[in-house]
């Protein structure tokens, strides 16, 4: 009997948006990302057979995803033939040593940071995974989507103050979460 | 009089909780966050929980997460079902 098994009926509500946040931090175009996790889904329906259960149905489909990824970059780089490596000096009028101020160089500091703060989102996500289904909609709705309370409470069919209550204990146990495994 | 003003300062921490929740989308009232204030500077609980709440605030805006819309999410489902009816096929 495998440790893990396949149920693609709820792939959507529980990965859909792990992997696009994923990839939209990775790709950083909505429509790619949109595309890489549709047919992210559609390869893991297709090879389901060759699911072992060793892994979790979420690490195979990120598995999955990352070869989508790379896929994806191979086919631009060799589309346009061009991998750019960029080594544009910061100010060629200054002396000084190149590598310290390579260090302090804006663009290396924010690709660290965006690194820093895609890993952050993946941390978030896998917390929001283990509220419960209206909890993480609700708090999703709210903290990601932005909508507006009167939106959110007309879909739902929930009271304002019902909402309140959802966001307070989604809160709470993100906070927990966060701490244990980010902060 | 004194007593009434005394409660109608006075929140619960229960109350105070739900204010902070509120003032992380801005959806708190000037009255409401001047109560909460009053209460943050005595009440230990209501100061951890304000803590960790804007912590967790922040780290969620930093972290810019994105998520497919409604409109996407529905397109999404009814592709993924098409392609599961064919798999079944």
């Amino acid at each position: 009997m495998p440790e893990h098994q396949l149920n693609p009926n709820n792939w959507i509500d529980l990965y859909s948006d792990y992997l696009f946040n994923y990839t939209i931090t990775r790709v950083n175009d909505r429509e790619i990302a949109k595309d890489l996790v549709q047919d992210t889904f559609f390869a893991g329906l297709k090879s389901m057979k060759n699911f072992k259960g060793e892994a979790s149905e979420r690490t195979w489909l990120i598995s999955i995803l990352k070869r989508k990824i790379i896929d994806h970059y191979r086919k631009i780089n060799s589309n346009k033939g061009k991998a750019e490596v960029r080594m544009t000096y910061i100010s060629d009028d200054l002396e000084g040593d190149w590598l310290e101020e390579r260090v302090e160089d804006e663009h290396y500091l924010n690709a660290q940071e965006t690194l820093e703060n895609s890993e952050l989102g993946d941390a978030i996500y896998d917390c929001m995974s283990k509220l419960s289904g209206k909890q993480a909609t609700v708090f999703k709705m709210k903290t990601i989507l932005g909508y507006e309370t009167e939106a959110i409470c007309s879909e739902m069919n929930i009271t304002a103050s019902n909402l309140w209550v959802i966001i307070h204990r989604a809160r709470v146990q993100m906070a927990e979460c966060l701490e244990k495994n980010w902060f | 009089m004194k007593e009434k003003t005394k409660i109608f300062l006075f929140i619960s921490c229960e109350e105070a909780y739900e204010i902070c929740d509120k003032s992380q989308y801005g959806e708190a009232t000037l009255w409401e966050i001047v109560k909460l204030n009053l209460r943050f500077i005595w009440c230990h609980f209501t100061q951890a929980y304000v803590k960790k709440n804007r912590k967790l605030t922040q780290a969620i805006k930093v972290s810019n997460l994105q998520s497919l819309n409604k409109t996407e999410r529905e397109l999404l489902i009814e592709k993924f079902n098409q392609e599961l009816k064919n798999q079944m096929h």
